[in-house]
């Protein structure tokens, strides 16, 4: 879809997993799911985040590959290994950034999010950002989410000395404030002893 | 005598829950022969949904992105709703009970035994001596049809569903306070709101897609408050979290009413011209000062003004409640107490104000309004009201006196058949041995049934204790229509017919009518048909569907009722004109006096017990425990404890836990979370036997609407031998 970006905002993930459940109904990934949901700490808080590809422009996860098996199209998609060069090595898990691929032993071959490749080509939406019913994942041209949230997107990362840039953009508010998850600190004095 | 011949094990066995991972098919690319627009089949948010139609089988699902509620949006349960279909649990016949289970039987001698049962117990007791249970997840079609059943053909006044242990507080509350029991506006209004209230609703786990509602809004810089004594994933991000002491709804409410009203945030003009009652209200209100409150309520005082401060002065709101305040032996007051809230501010019938129950069940709205429960006709009229009862009887052509009077409820049901009053029973859609609290009672009295038949498309722990079990449809197996939980008639359709000798369950209504010697009122060739007599029905009542039809329905996208003639487009937003559905047009202020609930906390029982879902399980788990994926997101019932009650109790994460009321006990992993009040656990209540969460809730009901206290009751915790210490224990 021209003009259609990838947005995350984690901040709004409620953790219900349809990204995940939706991912394993996309015709080609047959009952596996290319997207991993974080759960931070429940201790602490029901905070989860999504994690699907960024999509780099640079992908790291390709430049380490040692039989060339990870592809990049025109359209700055970073696919799965190809099935006939992959040699499972791992390199790719070991190295990317944002923990995305992941070797899956019985089909010897590294799995990753291919922003639904096979939907995107015909003006679908990824089946996870259409089903995301906090739209935490959403997927739309930049100038409408730019219009509709007052979050602002981010798609350039650092890691020590390196600059990664990505494809897919990251949400986060403009300012920050301190967030506390116990209970306990909203509770009165009265009542907070056990 | 309705004791199961099969144990567990073997129940199991046969009729699962197995759990189903592929489509029809395996997963492979497979070019569907159609795609059938339609709705989920779970809560009452209704989510638009293309199922994948191949050769008479569903193989997957496609988002409906025109559809304007959810846009394409879906939770986990919607998403994998299909892999019911070529389920190897699926009941493709009837089934009658013998000594060594169940064995399949003909049509014709399983409606036979039915109605031989019926006959017999009827003659020897009394028609209200055999009982009928429907539920709330069921179309409007078939809702209509269990009334109408029991009334004309079962002649009984003992007919009710299971949205009595759903909403039945707000609908209550929402009928004394404006006169019409539906949420007062579209969901569409939410992103409208300056200030959210949202209390006693985990939405982003029951009602997942209306979290963007409620982030939309907070983008156009509303203020959210929830009040739940759970920090749930939408209290995470909250503007304003109140952790309310289990029980203590309706002082909260009080609470802020009195600051709204000390500080003047109130809407004379409103109150004076549109409403009565506000006196005696805040009367009332006067004692529950913020300190008054926080010392019932647990809540802070500072954030009890925060949240008048910021529902007070607002410009636009909406207030959402759920389950958590209308659970309780006041369900009714809590709800009412809320609704003082909406009136004092005049905040309502307009864009972005206004008020709703967020409804849980498929078709909880209209599962309540077409005549299955036991003091209502078809239009959500009253079955005690002379004009009312001659309509409908008029209608039905019968006569007024033959028409049964107000019957017992659901929970009343199993009550009367452990007493003895209530002999036989049928249900359709309805779980009670996982749904009703104090399973063990549950238990008891279905043993204790002469006679109990059952309708379902999966075996479930009730039916265990069936005579005769009688293979329904699924929701995609049928057309029909539901209204969802803001009062949109929408249309499911069918994909598929039943599979095996499976049958559509208004067929089996019907049959079973015919064989009762009714069948001249119950001759339909189609839902359709039913739709057109039930939509006549309600010609003239409050929940007004007369003006439809299923293609202006489809047409539309849905259609609100009221929706009183051919040419009304059905109405979205309620009391737009300040009138309201009350005789004198005014809508009430109720004043209650905070109450605690039925079990409070003591020495021998010291921490709060509650319950409610998981986002991937819907009610009993009659579906959804049966859907692989869906199981691996929550495999087990864990109990939800704050680290300092964790660390009086002497557990730590992953530890077995006991939990134990006055009415039995669970043994389940602890889940060490502080997003929970240290004086209370959480179980969730999808599952059945040794880990069900209602062996433990308490079957109190409210006086007015009889909902049981499922929020709320006193428990104790302890640690747990594990498995491994057993075995250590049996070695020495």
């Amino acid at each position: 879809m021209i003009g259609f970006e990838f947005f995350i905002d984690q901040s709004r993930c409620i953790g219900c997993q349809a990204c995940v459940q939706a991912c394993m109904e996309c015709d080609t990934h047959r009952g596996r799911s290319m997207i991993h949901l974080e759960v931070i700490d429940r201790t602490v808080s029901t905070q989860t985040g999504p994690v699907v590809c960024m999509h780099c422009e640079d992908p790291v996860c390709a430049s380490v590959c040692p039989a060339d098996a990870i592809k990049q199209t025109e359209e700055g998609i970073v696919h799965s290994s190809m099935k006939s060069r992959c040699i499972g090595c791992s390199n790719c898990v070991l190295a990317c950034p944002f923990g995305v691929p992941r070797y899956v032993a019985s089909i010897d071959q590294m799995m990753k999010c291919d922003m639904c490749f096979d939907r995107t080509s015909v003006g679908k939406k990824p089946m996870c950002a259409t089903v995301c019913p906090s739209q935490a994942l959403y997927f739309g041209p930049r100038a409408e989410i730019e219009r509709l949230r007052p979050e602002q997107p981010v798609n350039e990362f650092r890691f020590g000395r390196q600059i990664v840039k990505t494809k897919v953009n990251v949400m986060v508010r403009p300012e920050t404030t301190v967030m506390d998850f116990d209970v306990v600190s909203f509770m009165s004095g009265a009542s907070s002893g056990v | 005598m309705a004791i199961p011949t099969l144990d567990e094990t073997q129940f199991i066995d046969k009729f699962g829950p197995h759990l189903n991972y592929e489509p029809a098919g395996g997963w492979q690319e497979q070019e569907p022969d159609k795609l059938v627009k339609t709705h989920c089949c779970f809560c009452g948010v209704q989510c638009g949904i293309q199922l994948k139609v191949k050769d008479n089988k569903v193989i997957g699902f496609e988002p409906w992105e025109e559809f304007p509620v959810n846009h394409g949006m879906l939770c986990p349960k919607g998403i994998k709703r299909y892999l019911q279909n070529e389920h190897p649990d699926r009941l493709l016949s009837p089934l009658i009970r013998d000594r060594k289970g169940f064995r399949t039987a003909t049509w014709d001698e399983a409606l036979d035994r039915t109605v031989h049962a019926i006959k017999t117990i009827q003659e020897r007791y009394g028609r209200d001596a055999f009982a009928i249970l429907g539920g709330a997840s069921m179309t409007n079609e078939k809702a209509y049809l269990i009334g109408k059943f029991a009334r004309v053909a079962l002649r009984t006044a003992n007919v009710d569903y299971n949205g009595r242990l759903c909403m039945v507080s707000a609908g209550a509350a929402n009928k004394m306070a404006f006169g019409i029991d539906r949420a007062a506006n579209p969901w569409s209004d939410i992103p409208l709101a300056k200030a959210i209230i949202l209390s006693g609703t985990n939405l982003g786990e029951c009602f997942p897609i209306l979290t963007d509602y409620v982030w939309r809004a907070r983008d156009n810089g509303a203020k959210i408050i929830v009040i739940d004594p759970r920090m749930t994933p939408i209290a995470r991000t909250a503007d304003l979290f109140l952790p309310v002491k289990p029980g203590r709804d309706s002082a909260l409410a009080n609470g802020i009413l009195h600051v709204m009203i000390e500080r003047g945030w109130i809407d004379e003009h409103f109150i004076d011209q549109h409403t009565e009652g506000f006196e005696q209200a805040c009367k009332l209100v006067a004692k529950y000062s913020p300190e008054f409150t926080e010392a019932i309520t647990g809540v802070p005082a500072s954030s009890i003004v925060r949240a008048a401060e910021i529902w007070g002065p607002t410009a636009t709101s909406m207030l959402l409640h759920a389950r958590g305040v209308e659970h309780q032996v006041k369900g009714v007051e809590n709800c009412l107490s809320y609704i003082n809230l909406v009136l004092a501010s005049g905040r309502i019938g307009k864009p972005g104000c206004g008020y709703g129950t967020i409804t849980g069940q498929g078709n909880g709205q209209g599962g309540r309004e077409h005549g299955q429960r036991c003091n209502q006709l078809p239009g959500a009229r009253d079955i005690e009201d002379l004009d009312h009862r001659r309509f409908i009887a008029d209608f039905w052509r019968i006569s007024e006196s033959d028409l049964p009077h107000t019957g017992l409820t659901a929970c009343e049901i199993f009550d009367a058949i452990e007493s003895g009053k209530i002999k036989g029973l049928l249900s359709i859609s309805f779980n009670p041995l996982v749904s009703i609290p104090d399973a063990n009672r549950t238990r008891a009295a279905l043993e204790k049934l002469e006679f109990y038949g059952c309708i379902d498309f999966f075996l479930s722990e009730s039916g265990r204790y069936a005579d005769v079990v009688l293979a329904g449809s699924l929701q995609e197996e049928d057309e029909g229509t539901v209204t969802t939980g803001e009062g949109r008639c929408v249309r499911l359709r069918q994909s598929i017919s039943p599979p095996g000798d499976a049958r559509v369950d208004w067929e089996i209504i019907a049959e079973l009518a015919g064989r009762l010697g009714a069948s001249d009122y119950f001759s339909y060739g189609a839902a359709e048909d039913i739709f057109r007599e039930l939509s006549a029905a309600t010609k003239g009542g409050i929940a007004d569907y007369s003006g439809m039809t299923y293609s202006k329905i489809e047409e539309n996208m849905g259609v609100f009722w009221p929706c009183p003639s051919s040419d009304h487009p059905g109405t979205p937003r309620l009391f737009e004109d300040g009138r309201f559905l009350r005789e004198n047009g005014r809508a009430k202020f109720h004043a209650y006096e905070y109450r605690p609930p039925s079990e409070d906390v003591d020495a021998d029982y010291p921490v709060f017990f509650t319950s409610g879902r998981v986002v991937s399980q819907y009610l009993s788990g009659n579906q959804t425990r049966r859907i692989g994926a869906l199981v691996d997101q929550y495999p087990e019932p864990l109990c939800e404890m704050h680290p300092l009650l964790a660390a009086r109790v002497g557990v730590a994460q992953g530890d077995l836990v006991r939990v134990k009321t006055r009415r039995g006990e669970l043994v389940v992993p602890v889940q060490i979370v502080k997003t929970i009040r240290p004086d209370t656990v959480f179980v969730p209540y999808h599952w059945p036997g040794r880990k069900s969460a209602n062996l433990l809730t308490n079957r109190a009901l409210d006086p007015i609407s009889k909902i049981p206290e499922y929020k709320v009751c006193a428990c104790r915790v302890e640690r747990a031998r594990s498995a491994s210490a057993i075995a250590r224990s049996l070695k020495r």
